[in-house]
């Protein structure tokens, strides 16, 4: 279970608050979405517990089952089960994805005292999750994200997803860039990990991924707080109406 | 030519009357007062010269080689599970014991001491010609130094496909050794050979190697310059590139405080490929130059320089590479890279990309950068549950591939990666 409590953050680098008390709570089992206009602190929020530079925390907290994610390191953040499906994939160049993929399952298995992975074992998992998300032999041994299309970055993201098998997901805009089809084969892939000890928190600007993704509960974000929670009809009053009465209303 | 500062002249004869002529056959003797009377006119190299800009020669130009410590370690050599035949050298004097017979299918191999005891011998051709060569535009006087002063070093005649590489071995046992090693190699039409060599050699090696490589041959080049701290080196290369012929070096530094390594290559004959790179890998009291000069002199050649430096606690790396494309030397590819990564803000790096270009119908390009790890990448692997030092470790080998994915052979290639890899490690426990 994902807790946030009136968390507050602003930009290291400029004073500038951009969450302003968050308050969540994501049940394992359930998925939450968050919708809300541009710089409302959506993507702020998924960077800030995954534990990226940049961003101070003024005040709150945030855990997972309990253990406080705000004083881990990102690997540390990692191995307690917290996994973040990046806007934006970064490329690595140099660094094969089966490589990476294989130090990071490993890494966090010794985090959590267990064995490390065997090859074959591995290869085995991995062939067979590709498999169903569409990614091919050659992807795989390609250099992370380099040369990928943004359906193939955002495919990877879930490959990695299916093998850290994490307690929870942050999904940021994972639906930006992808047509319809590479849209289904993500939201596939993700319900595919749906699982009663697995929470999910995705964050979007549309109702569309919505409709492939069913979430349990839409929260709608504005100005760094959490205006306005409620079930999936929510995410259809924005889709129709825009945020512009939510905001009003609110106001 | 100007007359020599008087400074450099006290210099150079300071550094030569500690020294004396090897005794060889009339031939050998020949090339070696014609290489003394290139160093003469020279002059040693200087801080002042601006080919040394960014390396100081003092160490490698004083009549006295400066002590090293010699490294130990219970590692296993690299090149250790390679088959090869090996040819040992103990601080610059080849040794018979620790080495393989020499001899090979498709090729023959002899020891420069022997040679230089003939009175006739095929290497009269090639012992000094490529050095002297390469002494125009730039001067070079530590490879005429050695051309004159070398007591050892392999001859190599290949006729055939050599199946298993020819290794050389460099061990460093005393800690004042002062090692000067000449080898020639040369390819006849057709030819091929691998030639590995690793280990630190001596406290100060000055090393010279000739490859003349003739029409459709092909010659492959592994080195790994050997973990000891303290140790000083200047090496040449001196390549000539005959029609369709292939040229491919690739050298690992790790450590050693000095290290300048040139390459001075010269593309002759058409449809000619040379491929040079290097890795290296430097920690503190280090500093790595890499100096290159490609000419090409024939049509429809390819060219490479592929260098990256890790440097981290102050250490310091330099590249001064040239390409010169003569006038004749139309549809030629020209490539140079040199990076360095700086893995903290007291390292530095010095770079010197130059083209200088005569014909009309070329491609060229070069680059050069300098940089820290990337946040962004890192910060993607951490979010995946990869350790800082582990992320680190797998962006500096992603960083250095492309100059190590310039070894053909994947066992060899493999060798070197394990090498990187064992440096990261024990930098990490460090």
């Amino acid at each position: 279970m994902l807790e946030i409590k009136g968390l507050k953050v602003k930009l290291e680098e400029e004073d500038k608050q951009i969450l302003k008390g968050v308050d969540l709570t994501v049940e394992s089992g359930k998925v939450h979405a968050i919708m809300g206009p541009n710089g409302s602190g959506k993507s702020t929020l998924s960077y800030v517990l995954s534990g990226r530079d940049g961003y101070e925390v003024t005040g709150g907290e945030a855990t997972l089952d309990g253990e406080d994610l705000l004083e881990l390191e990102p690997e540390e953040r990692a191995a307690a089960g917290l996994f973040l499906a990046f806007q934006y994939p970064v490329e690595i160049p140099g660094v094969g994805n089966m490589t990476f993929l294989r130090t990071a399952v490993n890494a966090q298995r010794k985090a959590r005292g267990e064995d490390e992975i065997s090859a074959s074992d591995f290869l085995k998992l991995i062939r067979e999750k590709a498999k169903t998300l569409k990614i091919d032999a050659d992807m795989l041994k390609r250099p992370v994200n380099v040369g990928f299309s943004g359906g193939e970055k955002k495919r990877n993201e879930i490959l990695q997803m299916a093998m850290l098998e994490p307690k929870m997901c942050i999904l940021d805009e994972t639906d930006s860039g992808l047509d319809v089809d590479a849209m289904k084969l993500v939201a596939d892939g993700v319900n595919a990990l749906r699982d009663e000890g697995r929470g999910f928190l995705v964050i979007t600007h549309y109702q569309r991924l919505l409709d492939h993704i069913k979430p349990d509960v839409v929260h709608i974000m504005a100005d760094g707080r959490i205006i306005k929670t409620g079930g999936p009809e929510l995410a259809l009053e924005v889709e129709n109406n825009g945020y512009a009465d939510i905001l009003a209303e609110m106001a | 030519m100007t007359a020599l500062s008087e400074q450099k002249m006290d210099a150079t004869e300071a550094r030569l009357a500690a020294m004396t002529l090897p005794t060889s056959a009339p031939w050998l003797a020949e090339a070696r007062e014609a290489a003394l009377a290139r160093v003469q006119a020279a002059g040693l190299p200087s801080r002042r010269d601006e080919y040394w800009k960014y390396t100081r020669p003092d160490t490698l130009v004083q009549a006295e080689a400066l002590p090293a410590a010699v490294f130990e370690t219970d590692e296993e050599p690299v090149f250790a599970n390679v088959d090869r035949l090996k040819v040992v050298f103990v601080d610059g004097v080849f040794d018979a014991d620790l080495s393989d017979p020499l001899e090979g299918e498709g090729f023959t191999i002899e020891r420069l001491a022997d040679v230089a005891a003939m009175d006739i011998h095929w290497a009269k051709d090639l012992y000094g010609t490529l050095e002297t060569n390469g002494q125009d535009p730039v001067k070079r006087p530590l490879a005429a130094l050695n051309t004159a002063y070398a007591t050892d070093g392999v001859v190599i005649r290949v006729t055939g496909k050599v199946s298993r590489p020819v290794s050389l071995i460099y061990i460093h046992k005393s800690e004042s050794s002062d090692a000067i090693l000449h080898h020639v190699i040369k390819l006849e039409e057709g030819a091929d050979l691998t030639l590995l060599e690793n280990g630190p050699a001596a406290a100060r090696l000055n090393k010279v190697l000739e490859v003349d490589i003739a029409d459709n041959a092909g010659f492959h080049h592994v080195r790994a310059q050997g973990r000891d701290h303290e140790r000083r080196a200047v090496t040449h290369i001196f390549a000539r590139l005959g029609t369709e012929s292939t040229f491919k070096s690739f050298t690992l530094t790790v450590n050693g405080q000095l290290t300048r390594n040139e390459a001075v290559i010269e593309l002759t004959g058409d449809d000619a490929v040379a491929h040079v790179a290097g890795a290296c890998l430097g920690d503190g009291d280090f500093l790595h130059d890499d100096t290159v000069f490609i000419t090409h002199d024939a049509e429809n050649c390819e060219s490479r320089q592929v260098y990256k430096k890790v440097l981290r606690n102050g250490a310091t790396g330099v590249f001064q590479g040239k390409i010169l494309v003569k006038n004749r030397a139309q549809k030629t590819d020209g490539y140079q890279i040199s990076q360095s990564l700086l893995l903290d803000d007291d390292s530095q790096f010095y770079a010197k990309p130059e083209l200088e270009i005569y014909a009309d119908d070329v491609a060229c390009s070069h680059g050069s950068t300098s940089g820290a790890i990337d946040d962004e990448a890192l910060f993607y692997l951490r979010s995946r549950g990869v350790p800082a030092p582990i992320a680190t470790d797998l962006l500096t080998l992603a960083f250095l591939a492309e100059a190590v994915e310039e070894i053909e052979d994947e066992a060899l290639a493999e060798e070197i990666v394990c090498r990187l890899e064992g440096w990261l490690t024990r930098r990490r426990k460090d």
